[in-house]
């Protein structure tokens, strides 16, 4: 259906098609600009990133190229910002924590929350539906409403680690990835279980050999969804880890400005570059999954 | 085949329960009690009553604007955001849906915003906002509306990308029937969209109507990086408003507390009147 409406559609238009494509070019190199820009930037001398942010070099190419090319040399300083930027905020560790509680997160919210979504589904009692109707109700919830209380428990019980606060991210995405695995559970019919069960499997056993594999494409739904919001999530590894000891890329971007008095533009330009890079790089290489994801996660949520 | 999977329950149910437990139900009831209450951390409090919450309008018997102005500054962000996004992530949607040449390659560019987290894509664009408006001697944070609009900015250029997936999904999922049958009957292009292709989007306008909302009422984010609420609170957005009072002045977390109960009953209305509108409007497409 989807192929006919594009096919009448492309057949009319090819007319002024490449009218369409010029200005989507355009708009597209317009739309990625800000990236470009900080790019450049930061490879460029503090001192120049605010007087002259869009171009490479202090003087105009009027000038003539002699100046110009010196106008380069004045204005670039190399790696010097990247230097400076790991020295400020001991970027590589920042990625660790950051790289270690997204995949620890993701994979607890996977394996915890598809149990849990497959259990209340099949097993209908006034605990499970409490349980079902309590994880609906935490989406609509937003953190501040938590996040003071959240905080001072993680504290008291020791959560205040890398390994401590993916506990806490089960419990808060919890909501959503249950919801979304137990819609997706009722959709799958109950003799497949029921073979498995009668071939002489456990529980665990059929869930793991029989219904894991048929939520597939619901787990990397969620794993997306999941990834996207602990990566980038500010607020709550602020709150809940010891952020003297731990730090996730957001909270090294954002202590950068707050603690060394005057912001080191240069520095910033610089995480921000390594911040932008492992998205883009993983990105491009699931790109297929990350919009199948978006989409899927759209319609159900 | 139930009774087998319920001895199970310790395996399949109590790690997520007992997370959720610490993560949601216990910080959420708790949270709600302490709203109530004078207090420092979760272990020193001492009953007020609802004085938290005549605190949040009235101080020393005077009235305090500063939560009526972050409330209506952000209704107003949420509204403006939620139609800049949608219009514009429709209109892309619709252009990329027609088969010219390039689509995937745009559609990709597009949506790579997205995936940046808002603090740093706050500080890309605090540059680039600050480096063009210094040339007329300005910051983002001149007036609250120099930062409304860079909030505008940033956070449109995050979502107008995310959007456009979920519309071109919409768009495709169109039956090309219909649309044949349309054109067949003399309609023009204007009338197809208003009569054909926006009735049958209705679930996807209002799935995307409904993010964009919330989106704007929660943002923190790109709020607490881009203009940390300067120029002096006035461009707050309520969640940033709600950590502020929290973290910024002691002896005032029982107050943040219950303008935190208050954002939470916001959000909730929004949450349901959008799900009973959607309902209805479904039925109706």
């Amino acid at each position: 259906m989807a192929k006919q409406s594009e096919q009448v559609n492309s057949a009319r238009r090819a007319k002024h098609g490449w009218i369409l494509t010029l200005a989507f070019a355009i708009l597209s190199i317009a739309w990625i600009a800000p990236i470009l820009i900080v790019f450049l930037n930061s490879f460029k001398r503090k001192a120049y990133i605010f007087k002259y942010p869009f171009s490479i070099s202090t003087k105009s190419i009027f000038d003539g190229m002699d100046t110009w090319k010196a106008g380069i040399d004045k204005a670039m300083c190399g790696l010097l910002n990247y230097t400076n930027a790991l020295k400020k905020t001991d970027f590589f560790s920042c990625f660790g924590v950051s790289l270690f509680i997204t995949v620890g997160s993701v994979v607890a919210i996977i394996l915890c929350c598809s149990m849990c979504a497959w259990y209340i589904t099949r097993v209908h009692n006034k605990l499970t539906k409490t349980i079902y109707t309590l994880c609906l109700f935490s989406m609509i919830v937003p953190f501040q409403m938590v996040m003071f209380t959240l905080s001072k428990f993680a504290n008291i019980l020791h959560l205040a680690t890398p390994w401590g606060i993916i506990v806490v991210y089960l419990g808060f995405g919890a909501g959503l990835a249950v919801f979304m695995f137990s819609g997706f559970i009722k959709s799958i019919s109950l003799e497949i279980e029921e073979a498995s069960m009668i071939d002489g499997c456990s529980p665990l056993q059929t869930f793991f050999r029989v219904v894991f594999p048929i939520l597939k494409p619901t787990t990397v739904t969620i794993a997306i969804l999941e990834a996207m919001w602990v990566w980038n999530d500010y607020l709550l590894p602020s709150l809940v880890l010891n952020v003297n000891k731990y730090r996730t890329i957001p909270i090294a971007v954002q202590y950068l400005k707050q603690s060394h008095g005057q912001l080191d533009w240069g520095a910033m330009m610089a995480v921000l570059v390594m911040a932008i890079v492992p998205i883009i790089v993983f990105y491009l290489a699931c790109q297929k999954y990350i919009i199948e994801g978006v989409i899927a996660g759209a319609v159900k949520g | 085949m139930e009774k087998a999977i319920k001895k199970y329950f310790p395996v399949f149910v109590l790690p997520t329960l007992l997370a959720f437990t610490i993560g949601f139900i216990v910080p959420f009831a708790y949270g709600i009690f302490l709203s109530f209450c004078k207090f420092t951390t979760v272990t020193d409090w001492e009953w007020l009553g609802i004085r938290n919450y005549t605190r949040i309008f009235f101080v020393n018997g005077k009235l305090d604007t500063t939560f009526i102005h972050s409330l209506w500054y952000t209704a107003l962000f949420t509204i403006v955001s939620m139609l800049i996004i949608n219009v514009v992530s429709f209109a892309i949607a619709m252009l990329l849906t027609k088969g010219i040449r390039g689509t995937n390659l745009f559609r990709t560019v597009f949506f790579m915003p997205n995936l940046i987290g808002g603090i740093v894509l706050s500080y890309i664009w605090l540059m680039i906002f600050n480096s063009i408006l210094s040339g007329f001697s300005k910051t983002i944070i001149s007036t609250q509306w120099t930062a409304f609009w860079g909030l505008i900015v940033v956070v449109c250029w995050q979502q107008i990308g995310y959007m456009m997936i979920i519309y071109i999904a919409g768009i495709q999922n169109i039956p090309g029937e219909l649309i044949e049958a349309a054109m067949i009957d003399g309609a023009s292009a204007k009338q197809r969209l208003q009569y054909v292709i926006i009735p049958t989007l209705m679930p996807t306008i209002s799935t995307c109507t409904f993010l964009t909302l919330t989106n704007g009422f929660k943002l923190f984010d790109q709020n607490l990086a881009l203009t940390g609420g300067n120029p002096g609170k006035m461009s707050q957005l309520l969640a940033l408003n709600i950590y502020d009072t929290m973290y910024g002045t002691t002896g005032w977390q029982g107050v943040g507390q219950a303008k935190a109960v208050i954002f939470f009953i916001l959000v909730a209305v929004i949450a349901l009147l959008q799900n009973k509108l959607t309902t209805s409007k479904e039925v109706q497409g």
